[in-house]
């Protein structure tokens, strides 16, 4: 302690009549660095005050709020990842187990066991049915759209340097929409044979191109630009979208709103080949860039004199985030909130490292969204909730809640 | 290193920003960047940082042309401390902050290593950052931000520091203990400076810019002649080295009154108001001291 503020460069500050002294705040600021954070805020302010010790130039004191870091999880990456992958599998199998009928965890972790690994004894086949070809592709559908849109709400705030981005400020939702309201209100006509994902994802695509095409200035993209003409693009898709809504009928303006509001309801094993390969290559790709994502938080010209190619990096970055976001879009339709809400959450709990916020809030969105879907099915029972309903009704009073007890946030 | 700009100009939407700019550092100097606002002083600087490409013209930094370097080779070799408009460090610690500055020295793939954690151990003490590691960026305050940004750059391990303005908003304090900390680093620095009296002690050389062209450069009283200050900066002042070695700006009684030459801002501070808190007098030429062998330079005259 003293040796090190020995080696200050600094001749100290004229000593405060008041202090003895250093002031008792300082020293427990500085030794926060040394010590578990969890020390230096309770115990050390009272023990560490040495007379040899020189304020350091951290200039005046301060309140202990302040003193305490931003953190709420302090836990290094490798163990908190593993540990929330272990709950996301524990939340999946009582995902499974909950329906109609209701089956021992026990019983759906051996027929899952049994399927992957082909050990064990094979189940009946009536609960293997239920099971397996019903419930866990739509448990595993809802795992990797919670953590698709969590990495593209993670990537796209950090792109665009807007806290309120989510994985739609590029338009891809209303794009998504328009594409998925013409197959379900014209089937049969112009677009026949395509099916719903198809054409959303191809109107999300379609959308997405035209913001970026929008978005260029002398060959740049720049954030301010491109967040509005998303928001252009997408009042223009919504008035498509409204029109074709008004000359639907009951039962199509039904699975319209159905549809747009999100639903991991039709999963099949087939689908979930190509939405998973994207799913996970894409958040191991954009985690690969969390140092460049860093120093963009830093700003683009100082970015730019860390060695990042900040213009070639948020090309790179927003195509892969809108690839992403179009195909988990087109399997699971609008479901709002979670890339809204998902990256802001783990960020406040864990820091904005994006090495250790991307491939957590991966987890939590998976988390997350599996929680939401078995709400989804369970509280009305037998109808079903748009997922989109419950995102919203359940995070926004928990995130407003951390928002409140997060104090860094109103120092900015 | 040594740091060479030779016959820059540069084009802004098709505005000639900067023309035919050269200046040199040696290894360890500081050269201040001085001028009025819109003289093209960031302009420059983002050349030297690889951010804006000259039209013509070469950067050198330790030998090379840093635009025919890769980005992340010129950055281990420049680092920058700037005003950014769109920073967005919410989340970051102090540590982070200063972690970023080892971004150039890996690739896609690269972890953290001892020399990573080593090098911004370093930046952080050599800053008086330490105390501040676990600290939200955020909720610091002015000098705090701009020490840890100070402690980003050094962390980069970089031959050449650029710094834009870095003594803005700080109180008094802050400010010098910023100049004894550049000083302190022995990296050659080329810093952009508004306060003339912080530029005239901190740098070795001056290079005064106005309307994209060197107005003057040299030795900082050779550059803050009477004729610069009026003509670059539109003041009446006098730039001498007082007794105490230091060189001061003492600006006339009405320091926009560029025709008026009846009065000289130095006989008028010195002997029309030698009131009690007159600063430290400049140094008449009557009576030199030890102290101040390079008195007469206040009236050399400007070269170039």
């Amino acid at each position: 302690m003293s040796a090190q503020a020995a080696e200050e460069p600094y001749p100290p500050r004229t000593p405060h009549a008041s202090a003895a002294g250093a002031p008792p705040g300082r020293v427990a600021r500085s030794l926060a660095g040394a010590l578990p954070r969890a020390f230096a805020a309770r115990g050390a302010t009272d023990s560490a005050v040495d007379a040899g010790t020189r304020p350091t130039p951290t200039a005046k004191p301060r309140t202990p709020r302040q003193a305490k870091g931003p953190r709420i999880l302090n836990v290094p990456t490798g163990p908190l990842l593993v540990g929330l992958l272990a709950v996301l599998v524990a939340t999946m199998m009582v995902a499974i187990s909950i329906g109609s009928v209701t089956i021992p965890v026990v019983d759906v972790w051996q027929i899952v066991w049994h399927h992957l690994t082909g050990a064990g004894a094979a189940a009946d086949p009536a609960l293997d049915q239920i099971v397996w070809n019903f419930r866990t592709p739509r448990v595993v559908l809802a795992a990797l759209v919670g953590a698709g849109l969590a990495v593209a709400g993670v990537v796209l705030q950090a792109v665009v340097a807007n806290p309120l981005a989510d994985p739609y400020v590029l338009g891809v939702s209303s794009g998504a929409s328009l594409g998925a309201v013409m197959v379900i209100t014209m089937a049969g006509g112009a677009l026949g044979g395509l099916g719903v994902s198809a054409a959303a994802f191809a109107g999300a695509m379609v959308a997405v191109a035209l913001v970026f095409v929008l978005g260029l200035t002398r060959g740049r993209l720049a954030p301010t630009r491109l967040v509005l003409s998303g928001v252009a693009v997408g009042y223009l898709f919504l008035a498509g979208t409204s029109y074709l809504q008004l000359q639907a009928t009951p039962t199509e303006l039904r699975s319209v709103m159905f549809w747009m509001l999100g639903s991991v309801a039709g999963a099949k094993w087939n689908q979930l080949g190509l939405v998973s390969t994207v799913v996970l290559t894409s958040t191991v790709f954009l985690a690969l860039f969390g140092r460049q994502l860093n120093a963009l938080l830093a700003g683009d010209e100082s970015a730019t004199a860390l060695g990042v190619d900040v213009h070639r990096l948020r090309g790179a970055l927003l195509v892969l985030s809108s690839l992403l976001t179009g195909t988990v879009i087109a399997v699971a339709g609008g479901i709002g909130f979670v890339g809204l809400m998902i990256p802001h959450l783990v960020r406040l709990a864990v820091g904005a490292d994006h090495r250790r916020l991307l491939p957590l809030a991966a987890v939590v969105g998976a988390i997350y969204l599996v929680v939401v879907d078995l709400l989804s099915r369970t509280v009305n029972r037998p109808n079903e909730l748009p997922l989109g309903i419950l995102t919203a009704l359940f995070g926004a009073p928990f995130f407003l809640w951390l928002l409140r007890r997060n104090k860094t946030l109103d120092a900015s | 290193m040594k740091l060479t700009v030779d016959g820059l100009h540069v084009t802004l939407d098709h505005q000639p920003i900067l023309r035919d700019v050269s200046l040199d550092a040696a290894q360890g100097d500081i050269v201040g960047l001085i001028g009025p606002n819109g003289s093209g002083k960031s302009t420059l600087l983002r050349a030297v940082y690889r951010s804006l490409r000259p039209a013509q013209g070469v950067v050198r930094v330790a030998g090379d042309d840093v635009w025919k370097l890769p980005a992340r080779t010129a950055a281990r070799r420049t680092a920058a401390v700037l005003q950014d408009s769109n920073s967005n460090a919410v989340g970051l610690c102090v540590q982070e902050i200063v972690a970023l500055g080892r971004t150039p020295h890996h690739g896609l793939l690269g972890r953290d290593g001892a020399e990573d954690h080593r090098a911004v151990a370093e930046a952080m003490d050599a800053c008086g950052a330490r105390p501040l590691a676990e600290r939200d960026f955020a909720s610091l305050s002015g000098g705090e931000r701009q020490r840890v940004l100070l402690a980003r750059a050094l962390a980069q391990k970089p031959k050449l520091l650029v710094l834009d303005e870095l003594t803005n908003h700080l109180d008094i304090r802050a400010r010098f203990e910023l100049l004894d900390l550049i000083r302190g680093t022995g990296t050659t620095t080329l810093a952009v400076l508004h306060d003339l009296d912080l530029a005239a002690r901190l740098c070795d050389h001056l290079v005064v810019l106005d309307e994209g062209v060197v107005a003057a450069a040299g030795k900082v009283l050779d550059v803050l002649t009477p004729d610069v200050l009026r003509e670059v900066f539109g003041v009446r002042a006098v730039a001498e080295r007082h007794a105490d070695g230091v060189i001061r700006i003492t600006y006339g009684a009405d320091p926009l009154a560029l025709h008026d030459t009846t009065t000289d801002p130095a006989a008028s501070a010195a002997s029309a108001e030698p009131s009690d808190h007159t600063p430290p007098a400049p140094v008449p030429p009557a009576h030199p001291t030890p102290l101040t062998p390079t008195a007469h330079e206040a009236q050399a005259p400007v070269p170039g």
